[in-house]
C-alpha cells in the first residue's frame, strides 16, 4: 500500500517550486543564487479596476461613444487624461479618474486597470534557481535540514533558529519569548495561549514552529505578522524525538520556514528548512513509498504519546482495534520499546 | 471501444475517491447478477503522481489477484468486451469524487428566487459557492470584475430570467462576468453554465463571446413557483467530469473506457435514489445518506423526483473545519459517550483536517468522530429538508419527513464497530419518523449500481437484492410525552404463528427481536396522539415489516431528541441506548 511520507531530514536535496498565481515576471536566471528575501517574480495579484461607462459619461448613445474613444486597449494613462470626447455643445469629455492601463474596451465601455504595487514572490529560503517555472516563478534548489509540519499560517520567515524547548514535550510561556528572539526563528513546544502569539509579535520574531497547538488559536495565528508552523498537529501533543533533535540540534543556525498550507493535491507541506555546507549533493528524498517492514513511522493519531517507531511487519488480515474497529494495521515498535498495532491509515513514513 | 451496458454480462465499476480508488466486479453467476469482488488502493490524485492511472491499476490488480481474472492488457488498457477465456468484462461503469470541490460564483437575478434555484443546483454536485451575485448586490460593476478576479472560479452557474421574462438586468450581470473572464489567462478562465431564460440565449453568448467555455441547461426557474434542477444537474456533472479531467491525468482516459459515461459519485448515488423511489411506496420518499471525506451527501427520491444535497463543507476529511461556521464544539460534545471537552472536539477536527484518511484508533477518537458524524448528519438534513415542496409526506417544521427505505453508506457507517452502532449515529443525526427500514450499503456498491442503474436495471434489481444489509425496519412515533409514559403498543405475530406484545415507553428504544429475512406482523397503537405515519396522530393500523439484523427497532426517544442537560447523565442514556442496540 502507498504511504504517505513525512521529511525529517538532517541533511538531504530540497528543491521547491515558487510560483505566481497568476502569470507575471520572472525575475531570476537560471543557476543564480538566491537568498530568502530575494524577489524572484512579481505579478499584478491584487485586482482592481475601474470600469468608465463612456456613453453614460458623455449621455450619448453607445455607438456613438465608439466613435469617440481617444484610448486603445494597453495605453497607459494618468489621472485627468483625456479617454473620449469631446461631444455637445458643452464640449464634455471624460477623463481618467486614476492611473492605469487600459485592459478592456468593449462596447464603449473601457475597463482600466489601476496601478497597484506588484505582488513580489520572495525565494523564501537559500538556494541556487534550478529551473524556470515561465512567467510564474522558478524551482529553487538547496541542500540542507528538512522538517515538516501539518499547518502553516501561509507566511514566510527566515532568521537564526532558536530553541526555547528543554524537553520534548515542553508548553511554551509568554515569558520565555524575550528580546534575544528578535528577527528570530523561534523552537517553542506546545501552545495553548493566545499571550504568547501576542509576544512573539511584539519581539517581533521572524517566526515560530510549534510542536501542537489549541485549535482555538488558530484564526489568531492567521492574522499574526510573523510565520507560524505546527509540526504535530492540534492539542497537547509532544514533539516526535526525531524532529525533535533535528531542530534542537541545529540552535543558532539559519532557518528558513515556511507556513504554506498542508495541501497534498499540489504537494505543498508547512516546513523549516535549514541550508547546512555539504561536499556532495545528497539525494532528494522519495516522495512515495511502500509501507514495509524495518520503516521508520510517525503515528498520526490524536494525541499518540510516543509516536515515533519502526514497523515489524504489516499484518496479513484487518486488525481489531481497541474501539472495536477493523483496519489494515502494521505491528510498530515504539521507540519506548512498546509494540503496538497500528492502521496503516494513521502512520506516515519518516524519511 | 468500450461496449454498450446494455445486454453486457460482466461489469467492471472503479470508483475514485478522495483517499481511496476501488474495482468492483459484477457478473452473472447461475442466471443472476452478483457482486463477486473488490479491489481497492490509494487514490492518486495528489502528489507526486497527479494522475489517478497508478491507483487505478493497483486497484484491479487486487481485484485480478482476489477475482482471478486477468482485466488489463500488457499495454495497461482494461480488457473490454471479455474474452472467452474469461479474462476482461463486457461493460465499465466509472464514478468520481475527489479534490477539492468546485469554486463555483452563483449568478441570478433576485436573492430567494433564481440565486437560491443556482445555489441548490450547486449543491448537487462537489462545489462550494464563494461568492453571488445578483440584483440586490451593491457593489458596483467594477467591484464586481474584481471580486471575480480574485475569487478565480472554476465555474459561474448563472440561473434568472423566467422565461418569457425581462432580460435586461440578467444580461449586466452577464457582461461583468464577460468582462472579468477577457482579463483572466485563457487557462485561468472559469466554465459558464447558463441556466436561465432561453429567449436570450443568442445575447448570453454573443456577451460571452469567445472569451469562456459556455453551456446551457433547461431553465431551473421557468416560473417564479417553479424550480427543476434535473436536467441542469445532469449538465453540471458533465461540467464537473470536463474540469476535473484538466486538473487530474488519467480523469479523461478513464471517461474514455466508461463510454464517455464518467459521472460524480454523488450524481451515480442520486441514479440509485432516484431508481428505488419509483420502486418503492410512492407515498413516502427515499432517502440516501453518504458521509465521506470529499463530503457529506444526502438525497432524497420521491416518485422519481430528486432532492441532492452535496455538501463538502460537512465532508469528514480536510474540509472538516467548515462545520464549526454552523455547529459550535459544545454542540457536537453533546453526544459525546466519553468524558471529553468542547476544546477536545475542536482540537480533534483541526487535528482530523490535517490526517484526513486517518481513522479513529482509540476510543476516545471513535467518540469524537461519532459525534461529529451525528452533526453532519443533522446539519445535512436540516439544509436538504428546507427544499421540500409542502405537502411532502410527514413534513413538519424541524422534522425529517417519512422515508422508505433509508440506503446508508459511507466508511462511518460500513466500517461502525458494530451494527448496533451504525445504526444509533444514523437514528441521532437523521432523527427518521414514522416507519422505515434501515439499509446498509455494506460493500459500496450504491454509486457503481446507480451509474449503470439506467442502462442495465436488471443488475441493479439483482444485485440489491442480495447486497444491501437489512439493519432493521425503525418506527419513530412523533409526539409529547413524559419519560416513562406508554406512547405505543405493539402486538407481534412472526412467521412461525408466535406473538409478542410490548408496551413501550416515551424516551426509550427497544427492540423487537425478529429474525433476520423474516416477515412480522405488526399491530400498532399510538397512545396520548402519537403518530407514526399510519394516518394521522394516534391512528394506528397494521403493518408487515422484515426483520433486520437488528430486528425491529422501536425509537421512542421523542423528535426532535432531547438530551439530558446533565453530561454523566448524557452519557449513561448513551450507553443504555447502545446496548439496547447490541452494543
Amino acid at each position: 500500500m502507498l504511504a504517505p511520507i513525512a521529511h525529517v531530514l538532517p541533511l538531504t536535496t530540497i528543491r521547491r517550486e515558487r510560483v505566481l498565481p497568476v502569470p507575471g515576471r520572472v525575475l531570476v536566471r537560471q543557476g543564480q543564487k538566491v537568498a530568502p528575501r530575494d524577489v524572484i517574480a512579481e505579478a499584478a495579484t491584487t485586482a482592481e479596476h475601474l470600469l468608465l461607462d463612456v456613453p453614460r459619461a458623455l449621455g450619448i448613445s453607445a455607438k456613438e461613444a465608439a466613435a469617440l474613444i481617444q484610448r486603445e486597449v494597453g495605453d497607459l494613462v494618468n489621472e485627468g487624461d483625456l479617454i473620449a470626447g469631446p461631444v455637445g455643445i458643452t464640449r464634455r469629455v471624460l477623463r481618467s479618474p486614476a492611473s492605469g492601463k487600459i485592459v478592456l474596451i468593449r462596447r464603449s465601455k473601457i475597463l482600466l486597470d489601476v496601478d497597484s504595487a506588484p505582488h513580489q514572490l520572495r525565494a523564501g529560503m537559500v538556494g541556487v534557481v534550478a529551473d524556470l517555472v515561465a512567467d510564474r516563478g522558478a524551482i529553487i534548489e538547496s541542500v540542507g535540514a528538512l522538517v515538516q509540519g501539518v499547518w502553516g499560517n501561509g507566511r514566510l520567515g527566515f532568521g537564526l533558529l532558536q530553541n526555547r524547548m528543554e524537553t520534548p514535550s515542553d508548553k511554551i510561556t509568554p515569558g520565555e519569548l524575550d528580546v534575544s528572539l528578535r528577527g528570530a526563528i523561534a523552537l517553542a513546544g506546545y501552545c495553548d495561549n493566545p499571550e504568547v502569539l501576542h509576544a512573539a509579535s511584539s519581539i517581533p520574531v521572524k517566526g515560530v514552529i510549534f510542536t501542537s497547538m489549541a485549535a482555538s488559536l488558530v484564526p489568531l495565528a492567521r492574522q499574526m505578522p510573523y510565520a507560524i508552523v505546527v509540526l504535530r498537529g492540534f492539542g497537547e501533543q509532544h514533539l516526535d524525538t526525531p524532529s525533535y533533535k533535528l531542530l534542537t540540534s541545529n540552535h543558532n543556525r539559519e532557518a528558513s520556514i515556511n507556513g504554506v498550507a498542508f495541501h497534498r493535491f499540489y504537494g505543498t507541506r508547512p516546513e523549516v528548512v535549514i541550508p547546512l555546507p555539504a561536499s556532495d549533493d545528497p539525494p532528494s528524498p522519495p516522495e512515495s513509498e511502500e509501507f514495509a517492514a524495518g520503516q521508520r513511522v510517525r503515528l498520526t493519531h490524536w494525541r499518540a504519546l510516543h509516536s515515533v517507531g519502526t514497523i515489524q511487519h504489516i499484518l496479513p488480515q484487518l486488525a481489531l482495534l481497541p474501539n472495536k474497529l477493523k483496519a489494515p494495521a502494521a505491528s510498530v515498535q515504539l521507540e519506548n520499546g512498546e509494540t503496538v498495532t497500528v492502521p496503516l491509515a494513521n502512520l506516515e513514513i519518516l524519511a | 471501444m468500450p461496449s454498450s451496458l446494455v445486454s453486457a454480462d460482466s461489469l467492471l465499476a472503479i470508483d475514485v475517491g478522495t483517499s481511496t480508488t476501488r474495482a468492483l466486479l459484477f457478473d452473472v453467476v447461475e442466471g443472476r447478477y452478483r457482486f463477486l469482488a473488490a479491489g481497492s488502493a490509494v487514490t492518486t490524485a495528489n502528489a507526486p503522481f497527479k494522475d489517478i492511472s497508478e491507483g487505478v491499476r493497483r486497484a484491479l490488480d487486487q481485484l485480478a489477484e482476489i477475482s482471478g481474472r486477468l482485466l488489463l492488457r500488457e499495454n495497461g488498457s482494461i480488457i473490454i468486451p471479455s474474452s472467452p477465456d474469461g479474462s476482461g468484462v463486457d461493460a465499465l461503469a466509472a464514478t468520481i469524487s475527489l479534490g477539492e470541490p468546485l469554486k463555483v460564483i452563483a449568478l441570478g437575478l433576485l436573492e430567494d428566487v433564481s440565486l437560491e434555484s443556482a445555489r441548490r443546483l450547486a449543491a448537487t454536485t462537489y462545489a462550494t459557492v464563494v461568492e453571488t451575485l445578483s440584483l440586490n448586490d451593491r457593489r458596483k460593476q467594477d467591484a464586481r470584475i474584481d471580486l471575480i478576479l480574485r475569487t478565480r472560479p472554476d465555474l459561474v452557474i448563472a440561473a434568472g430570467g423566467t422565461e418569457g421574462g425581462a432580460d435586461r438586468s440578467i444580461k449586466e450581470l452577464l457582461e461583468t462576468v464577460g468582462l472579468a473572464c477577457r482579463l483572466m489567462p485563457r487557462d485561468g478562465r472559469p466554465q459558464v453554465l447558463f441556466a436561465g431564460n432561453k429567449a436570450i440565449h443568442k445575447d448570453v453568448r454573443a456577451m460571452l463571446g469567445k472569451a469562456v467555455q459556455l453551456h446551457y441547461a433547461p431553465n431551473i426557474r421557468p416560473a417564479l413557483e417553479m424550480e427543476d434542477l434535473n436536467a441542469a444537474q445532469i449538465k453540471l456533472a458533465k461540467i464537473y467530469q470536463q474540469i476535473f479531467a484538466e486538473k487530474v491525468l488519467g480523469i479523461h482516459d478513464l471517461n474514455t473506457w466508461a463510454g464517455g459515461n464518467l459521472l460524480p459519485n454523488a450524481t451515480a448515488f442520486g441514479r440509485m435514489i432516484r431508481f428505488l423511489s419509483r420502486l418503492y411506496d410512492p407515498a413516502k420518499g427515499v432517502l440516501g445518506v453518504d458521509t465521506g471525506a470529499s463530503a457529506s451527501t444526502v438525497i432524497a427520491g420521491f416518485s422519481g423526483r430528486l432532492f441532492t444535497g452535496v455538501y463538502p463543507e460537512y465532508g469528514l476529511g480536510r474540509g472538516l473545519p467548515g462545520i464549526l461556521k454552523v455547529a459550535s464544539p459544545k454542540r457536537i460534545a453533546r453526544w459525546l459517550t466519553i468524558d471529553l471537552s468542547p476544546e477536545d472536539v475542536r482540537d480533534y477536527i483541526y487535528h482530523k483536517s490535517a490526517y484526513p484518511a486517518s481513522i479513529p484508533a482509540t476510543e476516545e477518537e471513535l467518540a469524537l468522530e461519532q459525534a461529529i458524524l451525528r452533526e453532519v448528519l443533522r446539519l445535512s438534513m436540516k439544509r436538504l429538508s428546507a427544499n421540500f415542496p409542502p405537502g411532502t409526506a410527514g413534513l413538519k417544521p424541524g422534522l425529517t419527513p417519512w422515508f422508505e427505505p433509508i440506503l446508508v453508506r459511507g466508511r462511518s457507517f460500513t466500517n461502525a464497530p458494530s451494527p448496533g452502532r451504525a445504526l444509533l449515529a444514523l437514528l441521532d443525526g437523521l432523527q427518521p419518523t414514522g416507519v422505515t427500514t434501515v439499509l446498509l450499503d455494506q460493500s459500496e456498491l450504491a454509486a457503481a449500481l446507480g451509474a449503470a442503474a439506467a442502462a442495465n436495471p436488471a443488475l441493479v434489481v439483482q444485485v440489491l437484492e442480495t447486497n444491501m444489509q437489512n439493519l432493521g425496519a425503525v418506527i419513530s412515533p412523533v409526539g409529547k410525552a413524559r419519560p416513562g409514559t406508554p406512547i405505543l403498543r405493539l402486538q407481534a405475530t412472526l412467521e412461525d404463528g408466535s406473538e409478542q406484545k410490548m408496551e413501550i415507553k416515551y424516551g426509550t428504544i427497544e427492540v423487537l427481536s425478529v429474525p433476520l429475512g423474516q416477515t412480522v406482523t405488526l399491530r400498532l397503537q399510538p397512545l396520548h396522539r402519537f403518530d407514526i405515519g399510519m394516518g394521522g396522530p394516534g391512528r394506528g393500523g397494521q403493518l408487515r415489516v422484515v426483520g433486520g439484523t437488528l430486528g425491529v427497532i422501536i425509537d421512542a426517544r421523542g423528535r426532535p431528541i432531547i438530551l439530558h442537560h446533565d453530561p454523566e447523565q448524557r452519557r449513561k442514556l448513551f450507553g443504555k441506548w447502545l446496548w439496547m442496540l447490541g452494543g
